[in-house]
């Protein structure tokens, strides 16, 4: 147990290095772009965890990042790889609009449910499609989900701007794309009255659990991580993998669809434009940050819905461009991906120790 | 001019991993134009030594002493650089390119390549030792054994004069391990040293002058070959008496469990890899598959599995026809399968013992109750597969990948047979494993044959066949030649039929 401990308290430091080293590097872009970085960080930082604004609305995005990060979970795991969350996002969202605001009179305690059940059907339609394409056509699943993304945004689109706009927009001749709001019933219950935040983020942190009992207790999830660590074993063992492809990926998406569902019933109560706000991409870091792991992905995505709001607060307060918090997010990326190697080999850490120091020899060495 | 190695000696050599003390105060000499063997069973720390005098490693104790002057050896580049070149198990060769840019591959500084000069170099090498390679032939083209003489050829072109070669023989067939014993006997006289490691002892014996045995990371013995015997060093080897497998009882066939008739599949480049193949394997039978290897082997195997398609022909398992089962029901049919590739295809690396030993069953009772897997059934059922088949594992969710092969072999051994399948598919079950495995894999496969289990046994060691089965069919170019009791079997008819000569094997 200790050493166990050990290994993960390792893990833990390795990636917050990981994460330290993305940020000083990050330093470098923001000096380029003329603003000082420590502000830049100071308000980043502290800004989340000042008062019960910032920790509240971290929390707000922790929600939908969480979501569609244990679909990412699953997916990774059944070795196949989801970009396509972000229209995922998008195709919960306005199944769950669309079905609460057709049924406005229906009881919350059949409504919400059935909200949910639709929205997340949406996402795992859109994601079983590049599920199904790669096991049966081997369409390479990064190109599909990536297209998929770009189809689902435009129909979504489509329907908020036309179908589905909401009808005072029209008559108000305002014509802002967004749908007519849902019923109150299906809204979401505040968890601290005055903020936010709502009852979505327990509901995320309760799938998490769900999902990790899913993975590593049940025949299912056992399957889907053999399909993903050994294919071929898995062949020999008598699992069709060409179908548990297809269900993973459609995991993958109806949890991201449920993140739509999240946003949609608790945050904005309606579908309108920029709601899946980048947790698409935010939500693969999160996973990854959370070393494919559902229970590791909590904290990550707590994490990363804090790096969100400071960086918004950091854009407000220091006055940098807004893609400037792509920039980090991009090297945030890099750097736990890169990590990823010591954590796999033990020994690389002290390798690379010895390389450094080696190098500066052979350079030495190289006179003679 | 690299100098010329008159004696090299370790010393006092330890290396600790993880939980592991690979090698513990290793001595090991060895001088001009000898050829040392290193002998020890998979585990007992000899590719460790190895490495460390490669440059690979390095070690925690101890020193090496070259020409009785102590060096640092920190990378392999400058294990070249005093003369010392290592021929690996797998070769690091580029397949489309020629033998000659193989050879110069990362030794030219200039920005044009002087291929001519180094062609020149290396027939000098070749004729030398020879070595019969054309150096502008592309590695592609080449056989494992030429391949392996490509790495030998790319040793002494950097300058090698002491050579370590790491289990050469494991790919090589056995007249493929002819010539290689003449050609390293042959460099030895022209005053190379070699060191090689094995665990086959009748290498062993017939190339060394002297032999160090390593047994769980010490050298237990260290002997000159002519005054010891293969008995000897097996004993030293496994610490303990050796009992030979051999079947027992006469054959009394009972029903047929598994049957092809007249079955044609394709192999993966899509030229036909089994060409009416018609077998049958019956009840506490063991049925030999001989051949080299190439000949349709693995593609019978797959289509017993279910794994590959027919293309045409029929074939029943347990009295029911399985030609259109999936893999799965097969295995519910009673088809156990040891495949050739125990680490890809046979277990899942990353996933723990546990996960491996359920591979087969994890979706049923008692493992698996309403989806849910029961951890404490599978815990107590895999603890006692591991104590009953010996596997050594520091605990249970020790990942599958962290084990030796033979260790591998006994996961894989245990999940099939505890099974208690019908038939028993077995693809060069003992491929790579020391003695002390192979023996045990013997064992547990008669076993299954006196428990009335049909074994398939898939082998390109004649020996093997010999002592295990009950009858043997050779395969060549994926037709069966001829199927015949082991009373009537000897190497010279077995390889006869394997080079696909049927007229006077009879």
């Amino acid at each position: 147990m200790n050493t166990k401990f050990r290994q993960v308290l390792k893990q833990v430091l390795v990636l917050l290095a990981a994460l330290a080293g993305a940020l000083l590097v990050g330093a470098l872009f923001l000096l380029l772009a003329k603003s000082d970085p420590i502000k830049a960080y100071t308000v980043m930082f502290s800004g989340p965890v000042n008062d019960k604004y910032g920790i509240t609305e971290t929390l707000v995005r922790t929600a939908p990042l969480l979501l569609v990060g244990l679909g990412i979970v699953i997916s990774f795991r059944s070795g196949i790889i989801n970009i396509g969350a972000e229209g995922q996002i998008l195709a919960g969202a306005i199944g769950a609009t669309a079905v609460g605001t057709s049924l406005p009179d229906m009881p919350g305690v059949i409504l919400l449910p059935l909200v949910f059940l639709v929205g997340g059907l949406c996402g795992a339609i859109w994601g079983g499609i590049a599920g199904w394409l790669k096991a049966h056509l081997s369409v390479n699943e990064i190109l599909s989900t990536v297209m998929l993304n770009q189809i689902a945004f435009q129909l979504y689109m489509f329907l908020i701007r036309g179908p589905l706009i909401d009808p005072q927009e029209v008559s108000y001749g305002t014509g802002v794309p967004q749908t007519a709001i849902i019923p109150a019933q299906i809204w979401l219950s505040k968890l601290i009255p005055g903020t936010r935040l709502h009852s979505g983020i327990i509901f995320a942190l309760i799938l998490a659990v769900l999902v990790y009992i899913f993975l590593w207790r049940t025949s299912i999830g056992y399957r889907m991580r053999a399909v993903g660590a050994g294919p071929e074993a898995a062949r020999y063992a008598g699992i069709r993998v060409e179908w548990y492809l297809v269900l993973a990926m459609a995991l993958a998406g109806g949890m991201a669809g449920l993140a739509g569902v999240v946003e949609v019933t608790g945050v904005h109560h309606r579908s309108l434009e920029g709601l899946s706000a980048g947790y698409g991409f935010s939500g693969i870091v999160a996973a990854l940050f959370g070393r494919l792991h559902p229970l590791g992905t909590i904290p990550a995505a707590i994490l990363f819905g804090a790096l969100l709001l400071g960086a918004e607060m950091m854009q407000r307060a220091v006055n940098i461009p807004a893609a400037m918090i792509m920039v980090i997010q991009g090297l945030v990326v890099l750097f736990v991906v890169s990590s990823d190697h010591f954590q796999r080999n033990p020994g690389s850490l002290a390798q690379l120790k010895a390389k450094v120091f080696r190098g500066n020899v052979d350079k030495e060495g190289g006179e003679l | 001019m690299v100098k010329k190695i008159e004696h090299l000696e370790m010393v006092g050599i330890t290396k600790r991993f993880p939980g592991v003390l690979s090698n513990n105060n290793v001595n090991i000499q060895i001088k001009t134009g000898e050829v040392l063997a290193i002998l020890g069973e998979n585990g007992a720390g000899k590719t460790t030594l190895m490495n460390i005098l490669y440059g690979l490693y390095k070690p925690d104790a101890g020193k090496i002493l070259l020409n009785g002057k102590q060096v640092s050896i920190n990378s392999p580049k400058e294990a070249i650089a005093l003369g010392i070149g290592m021929v690996h198990q797998h070769f690091m060769l580029v397949p489309t390119l020629t033998v000659c840019e193989n050879v110069i591959l990362g030794l030219s500084k200039s920005f044009i390549v002087d291929i001519k000069t180094a062609t020149q170099r290396i027939r000098e090498i070749t004729d030398t030792y020879g070595l019969a390679i054309n150096p502008d032939a592309y590695v592609w083209q080449l056989s494992v054994g030429e391949q392996q003489r490509v790495e030998i050829i790319k040793a002494l072109y950097r300058g090698a004069n002491l050579l370590i070669l790491d289990e050469p023989t494991a790919v090589l067939t056995p007249q493929e391990s002819k010539e290689l014993i003449q050609l390293l006997r042959n460099m030895s006289a022209q005053g190379n040293s070699i060191i090689i490691i094995s665990h086959k002892l009748h290498e062993v014996m017939s190339l060394s002058d002297r032999v160090t045995v390593l047994r769980d990371g010490e050298v237990c013995a260290d002997v000159c070959t002519r005054e010891t015997s293969q008995d000897a060093l097996a004993q030293l080897m496994v610490g303990r008496e050796m009992a030979p497998c051999q079947r027992e009882g006469t054959f009394s066939p009972g029903k047929a469990v598994l049957e092809l008739q007249e079955v044609y599949s394709q192999g993966d480049k899509g030229t036909e890899a089994l060409t009416g193949v018609s077998l049958t394997i019956r009840e506490g039978e063991i049925l030999g598959i001989a051949g080299v290897s190439g000949n349709g082997q693995k593609e019978l195997a797959e289509v017993i599995a279910g794994l590959r398609k027919l293309s045409k022909g029929k074939i029943s398992l347990n009295g029911k026809e399985s030609t259109k089962m999936s893999p799965a029901n097969i295995i519910e049919q009673g088809l156990g399968y040891i495949p050739e590739d125990r680490l890809r295809v046979g277990t899942i690396p990353s996933f723990s013992i546990w996960e491996n030993l359920i591979l087969k069953d994890h979706h049923q009772r008692p493992f698996a109750k309403h989806l849910l897997l029961q951890n404490r059934v599978i815990m107590s059922h895999s603890s006692s597969l591991v104590e009953k088949y010996g596997i050594k594992t520091p605990t249970l969710e020790t990942p599958t990948s962290s084990l030796s092969g033979g260790n591998i072999q006994r996961v894989i051994l245990a999940r099939e047979i505890t099974r208690s399948p019908v038939a028993l598919v077995a693809a060069y079950p003992t491929r790579g494993l020391d003695i002390g495995a192979t023996e045990y894999l013997h064992s547990k496969l008669l076993e299954a044959r006196s428990n009335g289990i049909g074994v398939l046994l898939i082998s390109e060691d004649l020996e093997e066949l010999m002592s295990l089965c009950d009858n043997i069919a050779v395969l060549y170019e994926g037709r069966v030649m001829k199927v015949i009791p082991v009373e009537e079997a000897n190497e010279r008819v077995l390889g006869l039929l394997m080079a696909g000569i049927a007229e006077q094997a009879s």
